[in-house]
């Protein structure tokens, strides 16, 4: 990496780009009124609203912790639902063959379909509630989770099968100390753009029918012409979206060891 | 000098790949004898099937014809007691040096401060004390083919098989791994059948040179190289002994 000078540079640099998009934001709202508070909110008032809706549940009938919570509790249940079954799923797929062959035409037919496609069907079986959306979010996240630990297994390098068998590894051993190991990068990375997959999908099934969280609330206020609070909910969305992106890299940086790691 | 006993046998070895399209004759008619301890070099040119061979030996391919035994076994597939020095960098990368070279044992189910203490004797050995808990990626190359020459020791084969070891190592690292390979096997004597295409690394290192002929291979001549050890590249026996073998091999393209 670049010297602790370019780093200096770098920091000041970042700060003073975020200082003029706000300063911009400020002048065309507040200061120049070139929208109204009803089509585009200050973000002075972005502020305001977002401290207003931690202890309030006007207009949209929630706290924002509520609707975080909400938003939250769906999305990582699918997402830990779609990490259980995708991954031993693409990992038996790639190294059974049989399994490949009874999984492969379904999980063809349903990795052709986008994930949020499933929404209204889910609606219509499973009500408007915790359930729907979580399948959903569970069949967003298994795609990428399933696709990439197959590949990941699929990289397995003969020569260190071989190495197994000249000291006498079993199958199941060549499964457990060489091919998953070769795998994990890759199943990493599948975790990490089914969590993105997951957060995009609660957010997109809460807009289309929901009772709480943070798209049914940005959806709410969209109807009375609150765009501070719409604001302050897309803001949340990448607050959390962030904070669960950057969980998942400790835990990567923890688990995949002597390899460099995946962009 | 008394005779010695034989560890590997080979009778009439043949091997044939068949595809659905071609058939292809690797190994014709391949018989060899190596004594215990000894040490034997696989010379010929590239792509004539020197590799084969060796994994036909090792047990990592079945032959097509003919007969292996090694340590009075015939070999049906892999064997712990046949240990392997792969020429790409086989070592596991997610695994520390340590991690590696036990790796033979733990499959064996030894007890772990057993095995830790005997892979800490062959790390020593091959000259990387201190790199215990490095992972491969933090090595170079030619640390990295120490490790694979350690774990190969390690879980105490009886038969070491190299195939071109020092094949990817830049030539002065090579000369030094030559040095210490001679090293260690006197220190520690196995039963090694070494594979290389190149003639200096075989003089330098080989009781005995068994040069090999175009595909499909047979055993072309064999020397024995009774040059006493260290040996210097440069010495007129080595540089003519050298000469004559080139002499011999065929050339390809």
């Amino acid at each position: 990496m670049a010297g602790k000078k370019n780093r200096k540079k770098y920091i000041l640099v970042s700060i003073l780009s975020l200082f003029v998009f706000f300063l911009i934001w400020e002048l065309a709202t507040d200061v120049l009124h070139v929208f109204t508070n009803l089509t585009l909110a200050s973000p002075i008032t972005v502020v305001k609203t977002f401290i207003y809706k931690l202890s309030h549940t006007q207009p949209d009938g929630g706290t924002i912790q509520r609707h975080m919570w909400a938003s939250l509790r769906v999305a990582l249940s699918g997402y830990a639902l779609a990490l259980i079954i995708g991954i031993p799923l693409g990992i038996f797929m790639a190294w059974f063959k049989p399994v490949d062959l009874l999984a492969r035409p379904i999980f063809d037919f349903v990795k052709a379909i986008p994930g949020l496609a499933w929404a209204p069907l889910m609606i219509v079986l499973l009500g408007i509630g915790f359930a729907s959306k979580a399948v959903t979010i569970f069949i967003a996240g298994m795609v990428p989770c399933v696709l990439n630990a197959y590949a990941g297994i699929k990289q397995t390098k003969d020569v260190h099968l071989w190495v197994a068998r000249t000291f006498g590894a079993t199958r199941m051993q060549m499964l457990f100390k060489v091919a998953i190991p070769t795998a994990l990068p890759m199943i990493m990375t599948g975790a990490r753009v089914a969590l993105g997959a997951s957060w995009m999908s609660i957010v997109a099934a809460e807009l289309i029918a929901s009772s709480e969280g943070l798209g049914y609330m940005i959806q709410q206020c969209r109807g009375i012409f609150r765009p501070d609070v719409i604001i302050v909910g897309m803001l949340c969305i990448g607050a959390l979206g962030s904070v669960i992106t950057w969980i998942i890299g400790l835990v990567e940086k923890k688990i995949v060891k002597g390899r460099d790691h995946g962009v | 000098m008394d005779k010695k006993r034989s560890m590997i046998s080979c009778e009439h070895v043949s091997k044939t790949f068949t595809s659905k399209t071609t058939t292809n004759h690797v190994v014709n008619d391949f018989s060899l004898q190596v004594e215990e301890n000894e040490f034997v070099v696989l010379f010929g040119p590239g792509q004539c099937g020197k590799t084969t061979v060796l994994n036909l030996m090792a047990g990592l391919e079945p032959v097509s014809e003919g007969s292996i035994m090694v340590n009075d076994k015939e070999v049906k597939g892999p064997d712990p007691e046949r240990g392997f020095v792969y020429q790409t960098l086989a070592l596991f990368p997610w695994y520390t040096v340590m991690q590696n070279v036990e790796y033979g044992l733990r499959m064996k189910g030894m007890k772990k401060a057993e095995r830790r203490e005997k892979a800490q004797y062959y790390i020593d050995l091959v000259g990387l004390t201190g790199f215990e808990n490095s992972f491969p990626n933090q090595l170079s190359g030619g640390m990295q083919q120490r490790v694979g020459i350690a774990r190969a020791y390690c879980n105490q084969p009886v038969v070491l098989f190299m195939d071109e070891p020092f094949g990817h190592l830049d030539a002065q690292t090579r000369y030094m791994m030559q040095d210490e390979i001679v090293k260690i096997w006197e220190k520690e004597k196995r039963t090694v059948v070494f594979v290389t295409n190149n003639i200096e690394e075989a003089v330098f290192l080989a009781d005995r040179v068994v040069v090999l002929t175009n595909c499909p291979t047979t055993v072309k001549k064999e020397y024995v190289i009774d040059l006493p050890r260290p040996r210097s590249y440069t010495d007129p026996k080595f540089l003519a002994l050298r000469s004559e073998i080139q002499g011999i091999v065929d050339k390809t393209l």
